[in-house]
Parts: structure tokens; C-alpha cells; sequence
């Protein structure tokens, strides 16, 4: 039984030191391209600071990755979140948005910071720092408002 | 030794966990694919069908106030979700997600003019993401984008026109005040079901 267990475990192991050599694709863009949410708006540095920290990961052309963003499967768990979450809203493409674009995204932003979906648990579970404190939240969605007031 | 072996069951169980994880997430988009091409079929077959019918009137349509049938169909699917969200039942207004989907998919706008056009697009290429996350989510998230998709339904009625009479109703209590769609006067709230069912009023009257 021991030795079962232990055959397992080398196994596991040495599958996940395979994995780590998997080619995966980055997520990485040195441009900044004139369309994007921050260029465009200019808001106060705070709230782009915590833009880029919470929501830039998974919704902009480019990723930022610490160590841990590159062992698998984390980056494997990202790539898929990337994917999907840029289809939903890309910061890098604001600008490309229709008004009634933006006007959706907005209100879409605002309702998934008020009732704690975004950032996704399962991101903040490694990345703590993207966790919106009750006072950081009161700052980026009266931005948000703030914007969206200025597309009517 | 023993603390080598708990790390080793830790990251087994991590492995395993995100290895089914992943697995799920691909049986799902699976099945959505099948079924989002058999329902594609069958939007093709209606669509051919009811072409066929306006084939003889086409010409003189636009200009008038008639609406086109793509813009009746739109109209009655999102209808049959509002009905879907008053009756708090989260699966059919999944499945008039997806049929609106579909509808606004095929949705043809070379009739109108160019300004038109423009309008269109937009409000089509908007409500068809709302469609989509309708088509996928749990009831509370499905009356958020119903907000969305009520004024881009309203927007899109303003340019098609319609036949029937639609009432724009409103209610102050949702989400800072929120309006939709009825062919109803009588009002029965898609924002709170059963909860309030009759939260709101008549704001406009559109013919
Ligand atoms: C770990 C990656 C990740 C991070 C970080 C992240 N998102 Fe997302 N986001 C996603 C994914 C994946 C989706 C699509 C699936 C879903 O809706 O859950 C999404 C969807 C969305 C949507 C559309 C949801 C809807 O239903 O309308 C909005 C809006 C959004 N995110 C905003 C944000 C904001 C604002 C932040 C920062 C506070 C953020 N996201 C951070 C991954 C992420």
C-alpha cells in the first residue's frame, strides 16, 4: 500500500515538473495603444493603479507575470481566464467601443465590483493584492459613474 | 519523510483538481457548441421560411412604417424572455436567450439607410452580448443584462417602428429605476418576479 502511494506520488511529480516545459502562449504586448480605457480617460493615478493591479491581468493585451503566473498549471488556469475575460472587455480596445458599447461595459464593470465577482475569487485566492479594500472600491466605481455620466 | 509526503498529496490534489477543472470547462463549451448549431439550424429554417413570405412586399416595406419581419422576430423573443424573467424561471429565459441570439445573429439590416445602418449594428452587436450572457447565467445576473438589452430593444423599435402597440414600463425600485418592454398594459415586473410582481407603471405607450 505504501509503496503504491509512493509510485503515485513520484508519478505526480514528475508529471508536474513535465508540465512546467509545456510551451504556453504569453499574454505580453510592449505597445500601448491609443485605445486604451487609460490612455483615453486619463483617470487619477490611483485609480488606474488599481485598474492595472486587479483588472489589467485578464483584460488587456498584457499580462504582468510575477513567478508564480509562470508555473503550471497556474498559467494554464490564467491563459483560459484570459481569453475569456478579454472577449467580455478589453481596456486596450476602449476606444473601439460604440458609446452603447461603453455604456454596457460600464454598467457591466460597476455591477461586478459592487457584488464581488471581479476579480474572479479563484485569481485573488493567489493574487491578494488585486483585492479591493471597501474604500478602493468606493473610488474606482465612483469613477466608473463618473464616466458613464459623460457618455450621455 | 512525512512532511515530503504530505507536499506530494497537496500537490496531487491541486493537480487533479485543476485537471478536472479544466476538463468541465471543455465538456461545456462542447455541449453549448452542439446545441448552439442545432438551434442555428433552426433559426436558418424559419428565417428562409418567413423571407420567402415577405418576398412579394420587400420592395415597399422600409419606407413605410411596416416593421420587418427580423425586427417582429427580435421583438418576440425578447417577449418571451421579459414573460421567462416575470415568471422567476431561470431556464427558459436561458433558452429565449438563445433564440434571441440567434435572431439578432441573422438580424438583416441592408433595408434601412445608411444612418440607420450604423444605429442598427450597434445596438445589435450590444444586445447580442446580453443575449449571450443571458443564455448562460443564474436569474439575478440574467435581470441585470435585461436592463441593458430593454433599452436596446426600445432604440431599436424608435428606428423599425412596430406594429403592435408597446408599453414602456418603469420601475423605481430596481437598480436606480429600470424600464422594459410589454405588449401589456397591465404591469407584471421581469426585474422581481414573484418578489414584486407588480412594482411599476406605464411611462409611454409606442405604436
Ligand atoms: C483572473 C482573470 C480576471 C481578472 C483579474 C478580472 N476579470 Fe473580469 N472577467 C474574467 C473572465 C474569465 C470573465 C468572463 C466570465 C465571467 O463573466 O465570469 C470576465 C468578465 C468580466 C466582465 C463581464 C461580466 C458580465 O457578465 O457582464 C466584466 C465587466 C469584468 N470582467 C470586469 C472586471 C473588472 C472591472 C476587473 C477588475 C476589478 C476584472 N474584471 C478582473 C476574468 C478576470
Amino acid at each position: 500500500m505504501k509503496k503504491i502511494l509512493r509510485i503515485i506520488s513520484i508519478i505526480l511529480l514528475i508529471a508536474l515538473v513535465g508540465i512546467q516545459f509545456v510551451p504556453t502562449e504569453r499574454n505580453q504586448s510592449d505597445i500601448e495603444p491609443k485605445t486604451d480605457f487609460l490612455l483615453v480617460n486619463n483617470p487619477p493615478k490611483n485609480v488606474s493603479a488599481l485598474l492595472r493591479e486587479s483588472c489589467y491581468d485578464c483584460h488587456s493585451n498584457n499580462t504582468d507575470y510575477p513567478w508564480y503566473n509562470k508555473v503550471q498549471p497556474i498559467t494554464w488556469f490564467l491563459e483560459h481566464h484570459i481569453k475569456e475575460g478579454k472577449s467580455e472587455l478589453n481596456f486596450n480596445e476602449w476606444s473601439n467601443y460604440s458609446d452603447r458599447r461603453k455604456n454596457s461595459k460600464l454598467k457591466s464593470i460597476i455591477n461586478q465590483i459592487k457584488d464581488a465577482e471581479m476579480p474572479p475569487a479563484s485569481y485573488t485566492l493567489i493574487h491578494r493584492e488585486a483585492i479591493f479594500s471597501n474604500s478602493e472600491k468606493e473610488v474606482v466605481l465612483d469613477y466608473m459613474k463618473r464616466i458613464r455620466d459623460s457618455l450621455k | 519523510m512525512k512532511k515530503f509526503k504530505a507536499t506530494l498529496g497537496i500537490l496531487a490534489i491541486v493537480l487533479v483538481t485543476l485537471t478536472t477543472m479544466s476538463c468541465r470547462d471543455n465538456k461545456k463549451e462542447d455541449s453549448h457548441d452542439g446545441m448552439n448549431s442545432e438551434m442555428m439550424d433552426e433559426g436558418h429554417h424559419h428565417d428562409s421560411a418567413m423571407n420567402h413570405d415577405n418576398m412579394g412586399t420587400s420592395t415597399e416595406m422600409m419606407d413605410s412604417h411596416t416593421q420587418s419581419s427580423d425586427a417582429k422576430q427580435v421583438v418576440a423573443d425578447y417577449m418571451t424572455l421579459k414573460d421567462a424573467l416575470v415568471a422567476d424561471d431561470n431556464q427558459k429565459a436561458q433558452s429565449a436567450g438563445k433564440t434571441l441570439l440567434n435572431h439578432l445573429e441573422s438580424f438583416d439590416v441592408s433595408k434601412y439607410s445608411a444612418q440607420q445602418q450604423k444605429e442598427l449594428k450597434d445596438i445589435v452587436d450590444d444586445a447580442k452580448e446580453h443575449a449571450e450572457h443571458i443564455s448562460e447565467s443564474p436569474i439575478a445576473h440574467q435581470r441585470e443584462h435585461f436592463k441593458l438589452l430593454s433599452k436596446d430593444i426600445t432604440d431599436m423599435v424608435a428606428i423599425t417602428g412596430t406594429e403592435t402597440t408597446l408599453y414602456q414600463q418603469f420601475c423605481p425600485m430596481y437598480d436606480g429605476g429600470s424600464e422594459w418592454l410589454s405588449m401589456n398594459k397591465e404591469v407584471k415586473n421581469p426585474y422581481y418576479g414573484s418578489k414584486m410582481l407588480n412594482c411599476g407603471r406605464v411611462q409611454k405607450e409606442i405604436n
